[in-house]
């Protein structure tokens, strides 16, 4: 190693030091790999698919995941067995590289989001927005508040950790108009972006922009009634 | 000076796009003169972190909100894999 480092520099050792710490690393790892045992280990992250066993280990996994997102119980079924049926064909495909789970939950997000284009041709173009009944009574004809919208309270993400909320959530939710919650669902649950909902439910920009303003003027309302008023007035809930 | 009304639909859109800085400003005078719409804007925030909870929530391994699969479906749904796992094989 000396021709690297001529001996005039004051840091020749440390760097032949370097040098040397690094070989010792790389033999080190070379060792490793070498030897059968952490071979196996890192082979055994590559696990194998157990179809036999995916109803079992994720099915109820999968019918939440399903349920929520979709709203009924029926469909969430079947995206469930489509999403096990087109993981069986697509065995193959499975790298091994992300779990078991992770790589269903990717297969039924496909599948749902494939139910909800579904389901939105299923409502006539014509039924929308108007019929989807507006909540713009909240305010009066010169655009300012009619109902006061309500203060909250201090911290009303403390709320979030009553099981009860969340009882009064889901009744705000299954209070939308199918379409609605639809929109609501696909961008505040599934994440997607305003154009891919835009296509997927084919609907134009203004009009996504209206379902999703209704959307959370209505579940904004039902929570200030439903809980954050009464549950204020009643202390504890 | 925008309405409230007006205010209120680009909260709602503020949250899916980054508005025009136009419309950006109007809204943010608007909530600085306004008494009732910063408590709308505070609402808007809660339900986006509400519903992000929510979905969490309704993953965990514990049943919540209590939904899982009834038995027969969950049969059906096992047989329909079998049968599958069995024709491809």
């Amino acid at each position: 190693m000396r021709w690297v480092v001529p001996d005039t520099t004051p840091y020749g050792g440390f760097l032949i030091l370097t040098m040397e710490f690094n070989l010792f690393i790389s033999s080190g790892v070379l060792l490793m790999y070498n030897c059968p045992k952490w071979r196996g280990a890192v082979k055994e992250e590559q696990q194998d698919l157990r179809p036999d066993m995916w109803v079992q280990d994720h099915g109820d996994l999968l019918f939440r995941y399903a349920v929520v997102r979709l709203r009924d119980r029926v469909a969430a079924e079947e995206v469930v067995q489509e999403t096990f049926l087109a993981a069986l064909k697509g065995r193959e495909q499975f790298k091994g590289r992300a779990s078991e789970r992770t790589w269903l939950v990717g297969i039924l997000k496909h599948k749902i989001i494939d139910y909800f284009r579904k389901r939105s041709r299923e409502i006539p173009v014509t039924a929308l927005p108007s019929s989807e009944d507006s909540p713009e009574d909240i305010f009066d004809n010169n655009g300012k508040w009619k109902t006061e919208p309500g203060a909250w309270g201090d911290d009303p993400a403390n709320v979030l950790e009553k099981k009860e909320f969340w009882k009064t959530f889901k009744e705000c939710m299954g209070g939308l108009p199918g379409r609605l919650a639809d929109v609501f669902s696909l961008r505040e649950f599934e994440g997607l972006g305003s154009e891919e909902i835009r296509n997927l439910m084919n609907v134009s920009t203004t009009n996504l922009n209206v379902l999703l303003y209704r959307a959370r003027v209505r579940l904004a309302r039902c929570l200030d009634t439903n809980w954050f008023r009464t549950g204020q007035k009643e202390g504890e809930k | 000076m925008i309405t409230c009304e007006e205010a209120a639909r680009l909260m709602s859109e503020s949250l899916d796009r980054r508005l025009p800085l136009g419309q950006r400003m109007a809204l943010r005078m608007h909530l600085l003169m306004c008494k009732l719409c910063p408590r709308f804007w505070r609402q808007l925030q809660f339900l986006r972190n509400a519903t992000g909870r929510f979905v969490k929530e309704a993953e965990r391994e514990v049943p919540f909100p209590s939904e899982s699969l009834s038995m027969d479906v969950r049969e059906r749904i096992k047989r329909a894999v079998v049968a599958g796992l069995k024709s491809s094989d």
